[in-house]
């Protein structure tokens, strides 16, 4: 029934929304906390006539992966921290063959084996070294579980069009947490684009020459253009899909940066500082990459500093340091190893951040 | 067997001249016009011309994918006039699987040497084996690494020689080469997996039969083969091309003998007669 709710955990919504978003191909290996997830596809892909296949590791599922996309199908995998690792060299080796497909991280603490409760400690890895070589996965950052819902089906449509791995980058709590949730409508798979470059077999109807899926050229001149076109696409990224979600921020002075679940409690954090006379409003980058700069662009000339709130030693921070670029203070706070930070903790923070900065400009005056 | 037809790189005008001529042997249509850039006496391009007559023969050109692994195979998809993926070092049998899984009509093969398949990709080996998966595995064993230069294989064989063995592979302390076909065999999962050889005419017959078998096998929905075919390195084992060949059949098959280990396909008394007869 169109726009009925149902109670979903965020795992399954993962694997339900891909569904509905024509993904017909599904490679993956057991790891808490996203587990729910390829229980979910084992259940339901075979009866939609689709592929699934638990893997015999994740540097297998992620290869099946590739030849899935290489084949042309909406594929998607599915793993946590420490299997993400594992994944990276066929995520590299998908941006080199610029393959189309979807990687879940629902994280977990690290590093090494870590914990199994909610972290945020992948982003450097998301954002900057999902693998070798020069390259960048479109990373999206859910903050509930409706926007998970939407935001898979966003991830197949970017995948396909700018020929690009996504990876959709949630955490523990947002895998385990059940909301109610309107499930997209399942996406009528003849409005999927045709993928000319698919390794469908030469005889395949309308085919003039043969496909290659391969990352290797061992030519300079044409390994360099290659990449220069890549980035040329990347530039693109960054110029049309920047996309992020603002609160109180029109008068904010004090602006908290951050994201996926983090963000829901940096959110009451803020509301906690307004009630106290501070002028705090929140940046939600929903892309990670590309890191939506044009929104802390905005802020900017109002802005007296940022905090970034995370649940890592300071990762994130990095970026917003980058788009600031030195025009204003950029602060951290944060929370690892499964502990969760709480409103109360950001409103103290940015109490903290307001006493720094306005002591700093008194000196200064 | 199909009937061979004049290549199509030849004018009408080169055809009408040689009018009254017979051809008896052509480039298959499987492979393209690009030269093979393995070494001189490598029986890589055997073995390659092999798999694009079997394919041209049951004529899948059209619906066939290869899966090329790092490895001296890393650029085989300059030569088969097929859609093609490469993959990364190890991986080719999930890859192959993926393309499968995804149109379960195409024919898949993976094309992987001893390093990538019996080393870095034995899981995703014997696993690809073990489901059974419905596609193609030649298996090129060479007993060395050919394109980084000649170091020790999974297969390197007790005391030889290489770059990364100069003493001898030293069983105490490398350990023993791996026999596939012998290890796969007991797996419930493959429908065929059988070693052949190309250090004769003879021998390059029954693996032109094998790699067809093992083909027409995945056409059929039989399941998962695997043709191992001992090969030459005449370059890293540092021998000329017919000496390298006398290397491998005075240390190569009696290590690795050859045979049909297992065939799903075939009756029972009929497999193990053409073992036998190894």
């Amino acid at each position: 029934m169109p726009n009925e709710k149902v109670l979903m955990k965020g795992n399954e919504v993962l694997a339900e929304a891909a569904l509905r978003s024509g993904c017909t191909c599904f490679f993956g290996y057991p790891i808490t906390p996203q587990t729910e997830l390829a229980a979910y596809m084992a259940k339901r892909m075979p009866k939609e006539g689709g592929a699934y296949l638990q893997a015999e590791s994740e540097v297998a599922a992620i290869n099946m992966v590739y030849g899935a996309a290489a084949a042309g199908a909406r594929v998607m995998t599915s793993s946590s921290s420490p299997g993400i690792s594992l994944k990276t060299e066929g995520i590299s080796y998908l941006v080199g063959a610029d393959l189309p497909a979807v990687i879940i991280n629902v994280m977990r603490g690290g590093p090494g084996l870590g914990g199994i409760q909610p972290s945020q400690a992948d982003y450097w890895q998301a954002t900057r070294a999902l693998g070798h070589g020069d390259g960048h996965l479109i990373v999206l950052a859910p903050a509930t579980v409706q926007e998970m819902a939407d935001m898979v089906a966003t991830a197949f449509a970017l995948g396909d069009t700018y020929r690009t791995p996504v990876m959709v980058l949630a955490d523990g709590m947002l895998g385990q947490m059940m909301e109610p949730v309107t499930l997209p409508e399942p996406l009528d798979l003849a409005s999927i684009e045709d993928k000319p470059w698919a390794l469908t077999g030469t005889g395949a109807p309308g085919r003039t020459t043969r496909n290659i899926a391969n990352s290797l050229d061992l030519v300079a001149g044409n390994l360099e253009r290659r990449n220069d076109e890549r980035f040329e696409r990347y530039e693109q990224i960054k110029a049309k899909e920047q996309r992020a979600e603002t609160y109180l921020i029109d008068d904010a002075e004090y602006v908290v940066v951050a994201f996926g679940a983090c963000a829901r409690i940096a959110r009451s954090g803020v509301e906690r500082a307004r009630a106290v006379g501070i002028k705090a409003g929140l940046i939600r980058p929903i892309t990670l990459w590309p890191f939506p700069t044009t929104t802390i662009e905005a802020a900017l000339p109002g802005a007296r500093a940022f905090l970034s709130v995370e649940m890592n030693k300071g990762q994130m921070v990095d970026d917003v340091r980058l788009a600031v670029n030195g025009r204003a203070p950029v602060e951290f706070y944060g929370r690892t190893g499964g502990v969760i930070p709480t409103p109360a903790e950001v409103a103290t923070a940015l109490a903290d951040l307001q006493q720094t900065v306005t002591a700093a400009g008194t000196k200064e005056a | 067997m199909s009937t061979p037809t004049a290549t199509p790189t030849k004018t009408v005008a080169e055809l009408e001249a040689h009018a009254d001529e017979q051809v008896v042997f052509q480039r298959p249509e499987t492979l393209t016009s690009a030269n093979f850039s393995y070494c001189p006496g490598c029986t890589h391009g055997v073995v390659n011309r092999l798999m694009a007559e079997a394919i041209d023969e049951l004529d899948i050109k059209g619906r066939t994918i290869g899966v090329v692994p790092v490895g001296c195979s890393v650029t085989a998809y300059d030569f088969f006039d097929l859609d093609m993926a490469q993959a990364a070092h190890g991986r080719a049998s999930a890859v192959a699987t993926g393309i499968k899984r995804a149109n379960p009509d195409s024919i898949v093969f993976a094309y992987q040497g001893d390093g990538d398949l019996a080393s870095i990709g034995t899981a995703e080996t014997v696993h690809a084996a073990t489901r059974g998966e419905n596609i193609t595995v030649i298996f090129i064993n060479n007993a060395i690494y050919g394109m980084t230069g000649g170091q020790m294989a999974p297969t390197s064989l007790p005391g030889q020689v290489t770059q990364t063995s100069p003493y001898g592979r030293d069983t105490k302390t490398m350990g023993f080469p791996i026999r596939v076909c012998e290890m796969l065999a007991t797996l419930d999962g493959p429908a065929l997996v059988q070693r052949v050889s190309v250090d004769s005419p003879k021998n390059i017959r029954q693996a032109k039969a094998a790699i067809k078998k093992a083909f027409s096998y995945q056409m059929d929905g039989v399941g998962y083969s695997i043709i191992e075919v001992i090969s030459s390195c005449p370059t890293n084992w540092g021998l000329s091309p017919v000496a390298a060949l006398d290397w491998l059949r005075e240390n190569m098959l009696p290590y690795y003998p050859l045979g049909v280990f297992k065939d799903a396909g075939a009756a029972p008394a009929e497999a193990e007669t053409e073992a036998s007869h190894e």
